[in-house]
């Protein structure tokens, strides 16, 4: 029999504000063990909760990005249970009311489109971390702890492994784009857990879910998914019946166990929190939020193959940065160079900078403004494409202008005919092997006579001159 | 007249008008408590050097011709479930027997800046569960009207303080009548205020939506100056309001005529003892002949009260009491396998009896299955009970009932009936689920001389209502500033 995979995602994020959700101290990842703690996030009897704006504002973002309906009444519960690194014994979160619903993302898989609906997206507050080497018994580092998350949660809408990675990417993607998230998946800002069941191919029925936990990269997901998958078919196969359980994925070993079962459950007996008000969006809050989302990336995506002749891959990879396509959209719409040259400096020099430095767009001083100065003094023949590389790396790591690098670095280039026919004539005066090779047939040798006038030029010479000179003077020989 | 025997609205005086200076009120204060407290075991930690600094930086200033707030360097006990950084707090249970919180609440930060002189740290119920003292597990607190009957509870520690005449105000707490209680069973006047006027960032939560932070004093006026220091707007407290309140000192006025006073029938039948109901009925013509009009209302959803308050106080409490779990602070049991036996026995070795049955309780009314029967039909109820408060309202200014069903009984008579205990909340516990302002003063005393208490309640934000009316009555009967002992 063929079965169908059925797949629901919960994606959790942690959200870029500076402040923890509940408190005024500092998100920033790596500090000292216990540093970035007070009364209210290490749980102190006595203290309170005030919840972070900021946080309702990203999250609310988010669920604008992805169609959902925002509400404006941002209730939160408390979710109990006992563990270690959950100081107050509560998770501070949303239960009944999320601060939005029903929303969805498009994307392409192999070139086909793609629609996952979102059921939810909720925030809560992240929990400490256990560290079990540090001496004796175990230290609870309370830093993590009240750093804001969001919850995402899927509609059982992806059918396979490709489908899940491509929507994860999707979804990082668009947190980056809204600026609402470091993804920085290194540190773990943005994880999932993934909810999977089969059924015979054709049905329309739910089969048995199976939670999985532990999976720290979309790659992971991946292989997680499928190794599910695979198991649970094996397992109907041979007559068995899936359990309903949560088991744990082991990424190192390939395999996933059995964590719970249904009945160990736990009963989290969410109640409303009584020591905070809602929050509520008032319109002018929510006009804000929405005149903060900017051109999404299936949108630039479709746009860039259509409007500048982009390769599908090519666009991809652009839409995929924020970052990047700013660049080329800022720098597309001053309207003074060709948009595919942007494109092809982007994809190719800058991008090749920035994957060897292991830097972001934003590390660097590189501006759109800047960025057409140099075409446009390429396009012009002030500068040769060659010397724009030269130029491009001091855009990344200084402040001067174009021109006062052109001047700095002396790559003005030759384009004065006179003394480009200087050059050419004393280069073929002095190679007169090479031009009876070209006279000969041999008509490649012109390569290596434009190659000693670029040296005699020492690079300077406009290199499109020289080659249309050697070639007029060569046929006139 | 010794200096113990004043009330703090005279203390103020004379330190404004340098006839005493902080110092001699504190040592007296210390003097008195050392003489009494035997008896009346108010206290769970004194705090006499620190007192004795702070009343010497106050006198400095005072000295140096700073113009001071009306309390200023006058000492004031405070409620041990309330965080002081450095000082132990330990809610009178074992849990926290040795935890120094590494902060200060707000309203030690508005006592301080107020300059008013903490003497200690008073007993109550642990965690502030119970009506009768008799629940803390660190000391015993009697009445000082008589050794051998309660104080009330939970603020059981703050109202004796004031009734033996330790100090002459009180900080306390009031989920469900916490402050008003043992303000009535000592014949001291308390003050519940209106739910979000005094921010509880550093009250070490029981019922989060219902506890308040209130004032004890020895008369009306003491209470009002008390609770000028304590109100206010915290950003740290999100539940708290945003917005600025008038002196309740400065509006008192005893010209009541003319005030609608209302009597709710449901108060004064079944429950409440002859002796109680009368005294507080002839505190109501005392106010006719003040000039107010009585008129009998109807408040038909008191009976749902009890059950209501007992299930959403449990819920709160069992979740903010989770954090009590030996890991981080507080009592870890020394013997444990694992980290679940570390939970249940850290727990079962440091919560008591009573505490224990309201974490139960309240586990039991949120968990899966009961949740929409309970907690939920619960908070629905609240609504409705806050809506025939709201009626109540449209009528009269200000409510006048009993507070408790009798006056103090005897040590050890309800301690093992705790639905006896429990059904002495009856009067109270409404004013909390409705988040309304109460204040409890001295009516009378019972054939056995223990003081009987009145409870004012007003409309949210009141206050200055009730503060005239109790003015009025304690002009009116002299029923002021009574020390016993
Ligand atoms: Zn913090």
């Amino acid at each position: 029999m063929k079965y169908e995979p059925v797949i629901g995602l919960e994606v959790h994020a942690e959200l870029s504000t500076k402040t923890k959700i509940f408190c005024g101290c500092s998100t920033a990842f790596g500090a000292e063990i216990n540093t970035h703690v007070c009364p209210v996030c290490t749980g102190q009897p006595g203290a309170l909760p005030v919840l972070n704006k900021q946080v309702v504002h990203y999250a609310a973002k988010m669920g604008v990005a992805t169609h959902c309906t925002v509400n404006r009444l941002c209730k939160s519960d408390r979710k109990n249970y006992f563990y270690p690194d959950l100081p107050k014994a509560y998770q501070i979160s949303q239960f009944d009311v999320p601060i939005c619903e029903n929303g969805y993302v498009d994307f392409e898989v192999d070139g086909e489109p793609k629609r996952v609906r979102f059921e939810r997206i909720h925030f809560e507050e992240d929990a400490g971390k256990l560290l079990h080497d540090e001496g004796d018994g175990t230290v609870v580092d309370f830093n993590r702890c009240g750093v804001p998350l969001i919850e995402m949660v899927t509609r059982p809408d992806i059918h396979s492994a490709a489908e899940a990675k491509e929507f994860l990417e999707t979804v990082k993607t668009t947190l980056s784009y809204l600026q609402i998230c470091d993804c920085r998946m290194e540190e773990g800002s943005i994880r999932c857990d993934v909810n999977v069941s089969v059924r015979p191919m054709g049905s329309d029925k739910l089969g048995t879910r199976v939670e999985m936990k532990n999976i720290n990269s979309f790659s992971a997901a991946e292989r997680a998914i499928t190794y599910e998958v695979n198991r649970q078919i094996d397992v109907l196969e041979e007559g068995g019946q899936i359990i309903q359980e949560t088991r744990r994925w082991d990424d190192s070993r390939g395999k996933n166990m059995v964590m719970r079962s249904k009945e160990d459950a736990q009963d989290y007996r969410y109640f409303p929190d009584p020591d905070l008000v809602a929050v509520e969006i008032d319109d002018a809050w929510m006009e804000q939020i929405e005149s903060e989302i900017p051109e999404l990336p299936q949108s630039r995506y479709a746009r860039y193959i259509k409007d500048i002749g982009l390769q599908p891959k090519e666009a991809r990879i652009l839409s995929d940065s924020f970052d990047k396509a700013c660049l080329l959209d800022d720098g597309v719409a001053m309207n003074r160079v060709d948009a595919k040259a942007i494109a092809n400096w982007i994809l190719s020099d800058i991008s090749k900078y920035l994957n060897d430095k292991g830097l972001e767009l934003k590390d660097t001083r590189l501006t759109a403004a800047k960025l057409v100065d140099m075409i446009e003094l390429i396009e012009k023949n002030t500068i040769s494409g060659n010397a724009g590389k030269k130029v491009l790396v001091q855009l990344f790591e200084t402040d001067d202008s174009v021109d006062a690098i052109v001047e700095k670095l002396g790559l003005k280039q030759v384009s004065d005919e006179g003394a480009i026919r200087k050059l050419v004539d004393e280069v073929l005066a002095a190679n007169p092997k090479s031009v009876a090779d070209y006279k000969g047939g041999k008509k490649n040798a012109i390569g290596f006579l434009v190659g000693q006038c670029m040296k005699a030029s020492k690079g300077k010479g406009n290199p499109k001159m020289i080659n249309q000179l050697l070639s007029k003077t060569l046929e006139q020989m | 007249m010794e200096l113990y025997q004043k009330t703090a609205a005279e203390l103020s005086a004379m330190l404004k008008n340098k006839e005493v200076s902080s110092v001699e009120l504190t040592k007296a204060a210390f003097a008195r408590t050392a003489a009494v407290e035997e008896k009346v075991g108010a206290y769970i930690t004194l705090t006499e050097e620190k007192a004795l600094a702070d009343a010497a930086a106050i006198d400095a200033k005072r000295a140096a011709g700073e113009e001071l707030p009306l309390l200023a360097g006058v000492p004031v006990s405070v409620k041990d479930n309330i965080c002081t950084k450095g000082i132990r707090t330990t809610c009178a249970s074992k849990m926290l027997e040795n935890f120094n919180p590494p902060y200060d609440a707000t309203v030690m930060d508005k006592l301080h800046a107020a300059g008013l002189v903490m003497t200690g740290k008073t007993n109550l119920d642990e965690f502030a569960m119970g009506s009768s003292c008799e629940n803390s597990a660190l000391q015993k607190t009697r009445n000082p009207h008589n050794p051998d009957h309660v104080t009330g509870g939970s603020s059981g520690g703050a109202a004796a303080s004031v009734a033996a005449g330790e100090v002459s105000i009180a900080v306390g707490s009031d989920t469900g009548g916490s402050i008003r209680q043992p303000a009535s069973f000592c014949g001291v006047v308390g003050l519940k205020p209106t739910y979000g006027t005094v921010s509880r960032y550093g009250l070490i939560a029981f019922a989060s939506s219902l506890d308040q932070i209130g004032p004890f004093g020895r008369c009306v006026e003491d209470a009002a100056m008390l609770a000028d220091v304590l109100r206010g707007y915290d950003k740290m407290d999100s539940t708290s309001y945003p917005r600025e309140y008038d002196s309740l000192t400065a509006g008192l006025n005893a010209d009541i005529k003319g005030m609608k006073i209302g009597l709710p029938k449901e108060y004064f039948g079944e429950g409440i003892s002859e002796e109680v109901s009368k005294s507080v009925l002839a505190a109501a013509e005392t106010y006719r002949q003040l000039g107010a009009e009585v008129v009998e209302i109807s408040l038909p959803l008191s009976k749902y009260a009890l059950p209501i308050y007992y299930i959403l106080s449990s819920a709160e409490a069992s979740s903010n009491l989770a954090r009590f779990d030996g890991v981080k602070y507080g009592y870890r049991a020394e013997q444990f396998d694992g980290i679940i036996d570390l939970y249940v026995k850290s727990r079962s070795e440091g919560f008591g009896p009573e505490v224990q049955r309201r974490i139960m309780l309240g586990t039991y009314v949120l968990s899966s299955g009961y949740y929409d029967a309970y907690y939920k039909k619960a908070r629905a109820a609240q609504r409705a009970i806050r809506a025939d408060y709201a009626k109540a309202f449209e009528q009269v200014d200000v409510i006048l009932t009993p507070v408790a069903p009798t006056t103090a009984y005897k040590v050890g008579e309800k301690t093992s009936d705790p639905l006896q205990m429990y059904m002495g909340d009856i009067c109270t516990v409404s004013v909390n689920i409705a988040g309304l302002p109460a204040m409890v003063q001295p009516c009378g005393f019972d054939s056995n001389k223990l003081p009987i208490g009145m409870q004012l309640i007003g409309p949210r934000f009141g206050e200055q209502k009730l503060v005239n009316a109790g003015l009025a009555f304690e002009k009116a009967s002299g029923l002021s500033n009574i020390v016993a002992l």
